[in-house]
């Protein structure tokens, strides 16, 4: 019987949620629809440190349809204990607690809630409300904070501390080459599409269904549990489509607290959510200033790194990046040291944002590697290949795999990187000088613990659940072409569930871990179906597979195929009906250790890039147009090369942001992000997007993860805003050490 | 189509209602709308036709770009009481599940979204981009679409769908 080809891992599929996103019926967190539903508009603190002397609800009260005027006066009870409002993060210090008590502790932070029974009464009387605050001194300039940096005492989980070698002093010292600077990231805040938002159903069990913008429905159902005593069988939160997060959702966000606590306390299905300016009162990616010495002998051969970072965290929790370690790893140099530290500022907590620490720890790196390389006369794309590491060099393991070789010749090649002349403003086109510039990528290929289940029933029907989250990463697709594979069965008869606490548990969606992490679940899943299918199949009268083990069969076309002899084929009907079976369900968990991963565990895992922009600079206005774009991705084997592709440009874009749009200001007198709209915070449009070109380089590496995947969530960004700087210094001689580069740096 | 479930909310609040006439997605309908309501609020709260999304409610990101007599228009920059006897397409009105606009199955095809927020006022823009006749280069798309931003990035892919039904039209 002839097949059609199989669809499995590495078909580009369409995504398998793209029907309802594009006809607009995909349903996110303040869509749902709720009878008698009540809407609730946050009221923000003015100043930025203090207390809270008096608030004046009257003139809120009396708009028609307004119920209530919720703040630290009047609320519910709440959880007081620091342990109660962590989450999975576990950034130490005393998370923030909305509306506890008279405390501010950062400008914009909620001090109230207007409940009205339409959103324009709320929002119209939380204008209302009066608030007179004492306040205290406080300082949100990061360059005067990091006079008091500091190493803090607790670590966050997950944080690597560098590792020195050698004596890199000295050696910097004694280097007839020498590139020493101050390189500087400006805060930048995530601004997904959708706003934070939350639509909590209030049932008459006092039992709640929530739904939420975040990127672990699971974090969220026990921080609510924990914080205002619901059992955990009471608070069910789902997330099945979210629009765009980037780390900001991986930590529970004050608007769903502060719906919750309403509900509670009257008793009503609520919906919150922020208003765009609202969302730059939380999450932000820190602050950094990175101060880098690099010494060469006047071959190009490094001989020392030195690598110091600060970045910005709140007065309340220590936020730790991994921002000084990538130099260290990635360059073979006998001599290097580096040290990280933060400082406090009167902001809300910093935050993870798409390649926390690595954005901005490699990113400055490189464009410190391309200043040694023009110092040392040698091709930026030759200086990184004489300082090629096969191994983590600063740990001094294997890795393994790192195909960053291969990701820089094919990238040159598709570019044309040969025809590249050395100096800078020697190439031109028209009026507009001309910049070629490359820069290396990395990123951690981590896998997390996740559960999944699979269930198939008689129809031939397969649904496969894991509580994980799509935040446009394709996490539907990924899990859809996994169970496609490992069954073989078409992915139309094959339903993806996630975003729902309820289902098999699953980590906060971050880090690159989801694809490697939820598909190895849904694989050992289908295969524990495979193996009970297997068995059913012994009882069909004359047994068609004989005595066949499960490594004596494949799974193709809905049949059990025997592998020797394939035109045996058992329909998984007639197996299931011959056990009488209507449905065969499994759940299965993967954790990490499993299958070939043991042999990498004592290895490096990194997903590595290799990134070519060409910039076109119009020196009289100083505009700088992001004509190309190649980036050669090592990421492992990917499952779905269309949404793989568009990943990769979603962060290369993000990165050409980074390059030349993102910041957002503070007021240091008033202690307040003042650019906190899309007018004013700039991100990358239609019309700034020219040509991008995304490669993925072979990397076979069963040993990563249990299917050789290393996650491609952050890697598109890191080093695309080098590569454009370095550009740009080729095409007009100009170094800018502080991103983004803006037309005012270039005409300075 | 989706029911309507708050309306009768927005109607009970005593400040006010304007009776005004809207034909939405072909249906004609006249409603008490208060006057501080976008359409862009009458859509997603009172019609839950959530398919317009809301980024900024500052007419600064297209999410909730509509058709309003065929020309695109952010909606949450309209009060829906001054629009009586406008005819609004959202994209819903477009195309459904099982019967795709064009625009939706290029869409899917390239692969032009992440997350989908940004999506329908991306798609209800390049459907007032062909009304208006003007962009045939993938630069003037580029350029005239530049009012919906999408912050996952998918841009290219989004021009590359829009050029696919422009070239189909050509
Ligand atoms: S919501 Fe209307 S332009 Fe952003
Ligand atoms: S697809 Fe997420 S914002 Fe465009």
């Amino acid at each position: 019987m002839a097949t059609a080809a199989k669809i499995g891992i590495g078909s580009a599929i369409n995504r398998v949620d793209g029907v309802e996103k594009v006809t607009g019926t995909a349903r996110y967190a303040a869509e749902h629809p709720v009878e008698n539903l009540l809407y609730g508009y946050i009221v923000e603190a003015a100043i930025a440190k203090g207390r809270i002397v008096s608030i004046d609800e009257e003139a809120a009260r009396a708009v028609p349809g307004v119920v209530e005027v919720i703040t630290h006066l009047n609320r519910p009870h709440v959880a007081w204990t620091d342990h109660s409002y962590q989450d999975e993060l576990k950034i130490p210090g005393s998370p923030f607690r909305p509306l506890y008590d008279d405390r501010i502790q950062f400008s914009q932070q909620p001090i109230a809630l207007v409940m009205a029974e339409t959103f324009e009464a709320a929002r119209y009387a939380a204008s209302l409300v009066e608030v007179a605050y004492e306040a205290e001194a406080h300082n949100t300039d990061f360059e005067v904070a990091v006079g008091e940096k500091y190493v803090p005492k607790k670590k966050r989980s997950g944080y690597m501390a560098p590792k020195d070698r050698g004596d890199a002093a000295q050696a910097f010292a004694d280097a007839p080459l020498k590139v020493s600077g101050d390189y500087r990231l400006p805060p930048e805040h995530h601004n997904p599409m959708e706003m934070f938002g939350s639509t909590v159903e209030w049932h008459d069990d006092g039992s709640i269904t929530v739904h939420d913008k975040t990127q672990g429905s699971q974090v969220v159902q026990g921080y609510l549990a924990s914080v205002f005593g619901f059992s955990k069988k009471k608070v069910r939160v789902l997330n099945p489509y979210v629009g765009g997060a980037f780390g900001s959702g991986l930590r529970p966000q004050h608007q769903v607290f502060l719906a919750v606590l309403a509900a509670k306390m009257l008793e009503r299905s609520v919906r919150v959510t922020m208003t765009r300016n609202q969302m730059f009162s939380h999450a932000y990616r820190p602050q950094a200033i990175q101060s880098i010495a690099l010494g060469a002998e006047t071959t190009g051969k490094l001989t020392a790194i030195r690598n110091e970072a600060t970045t910005s965290t709140s007065r309340y929790e220590d936020n730790m990046e991994n921002v000084v370690t990538w130099g260290l790893m990635n360059y073979d140099c006998p001599n290097a040291d580096a040290e990280y530290t933060v400082a406090q500022v009167d902001t809300a907590t910093s935050a993870d944002m798409r390649a926390p620490g690595a954005a901005t720890g490699m990113t400055l790196f490189e464009i410190a590697i391309d200043e040694m390389a023009y110092e040392a006369k040698v091709d930026p794309l030759e200086f990184r290949l004489i300082n090629y590491s096969p191994i983590d060099a600063m740990n001094g393991t294997p890795y393994t795999s790192k195909a960053l070789r291969e990701a820089f010749q094919e990238g040159a090649e598709a570019f044309g990187w040969s025809k590249r002349s050395a100096e800078a403003r020697s190439m031109r086109d028209g009026k507009e000088l001309v910049g070629w510039g490359c820069a290396t990528g990395m990123w951690d290929a981590q896998f997390s613990k996740t559960s999944a289940s699979a269930k198939l029933t008689a129809n031939g029907h397969l649904e496969v659940a894991c509580a994980t989250s799509d935040i446009g990463t394709g996490s539907y697709t990924v899990m859809t072409l996994v169970a496609a594979d490992t069954l073989g069965l078409p992915p139309e008869q094959i339903t993806a569930k996630l975003g729902d606490s309820d289902l098999p548990t699953a980590p906060v969606e971050g880090g690159s871990w989801g694809a490697a992490s939820s598909g190895a679940a849904v694989q050992l899943a289908c295969q524990a179906v495979g193996k009970k299918l297997l068995k059913a199949a012994g009882k069909i009268a004359g047994a068609p597979l004989g005595e066949a083990t499960i490594d004596d069969v494949l799974f193709e076309d809905g049949c059990i195929v025997l592998k020797d002899a394939p035109t045996v084929r058992v329909p998984f009907g007639d197996a299931m009906r011959a056990a009488d079976l209507t449905q065969i369900e499994e759940e299965e968990t993967a954790a990490p250790g499993f299958g070939d991963m043991w042999k990498g565990m004592h290895k490096s895992k990194n997903t590595h890039s290799a990134i070519f922009a060409e910039v076109k600079v119009d020196e009289e206005l100083g505009v700088i147009r992001v004509t190309r774009i190649v980036d050669a991705v090592a990421a492992g084997r990917i499952i779905n090369p269309k949404t793989a592709r568009s990943q990769i440009l979603g962060g290369v874009v993000m990165g050409m942001g980074m390059a030349l749009h993102e910041e957002t200001f503070p007021d240091h007198r008033l202690g307040r992000w003042m650019n906190h709209n899309f007018g004013e915070y700039h991100v990358p449009v239609h019309a700034d997007i020219h040509d991008i070109q995304v490669i993925f380089v072979d990397e076979p590496d069963p040993e990563v993860t249990p299917l050789g995947v290393k996650g491609l969530g952050e890697i598109g960004i890191v080093g695309t805003a080098a590569a454009i700087a370095n550009a740009i210094y080729h095409a007009t001689g100009k170094r800018v050490r502080s991103l983004p580069i803006t037309i005012d740096k270039i005409l300075d | 189509m989706p029911t309507a479930v708050n309306t009768a909310t927005y109607a009970a609040v005593p400040i006010g209602t304007v009776p005004t006439t809207l034909t939405i997605n072909g249906e004609t309908r006249t409603r008490a709308i208060e006057p501080w309501t976008t359409l862009l609020d009458l859509l997603r709260e009172g019609e839950d036709l959530i398919g317009t999304k809301k980024g900024c409610d500052h007419g600064q990101c297209g999410a909730c770009t509509v058709l309003i007599d065929e020309r695109r228009i952010n909606s949450c920059l309209k009060l829906a009481v001054t629009l009586d006897g406008a005819d609004i397409t959202t994209i819903e009105g477009l195309g459904q599940p099982g019967d795709l606009h064009p625009l939706q199955s290029a869409f899917c095809n390239h692969d032009a979204f992440q997350c989908g927020y940004c999506t329908p006022g991306q798609i209800c823009s390049a459907q007032g981009l062909i009304n208006e006749g003007k962009a045939k280069t993938r630069d003037e798309v580029r350029e005239l679409m530049s009012g919906n931003l999408c912050r996952c990035g998918a841009y290219s892919n989004i021009v590359d769908a829009v050029l696919d039904v422009i070239g189909e039209q050509a």
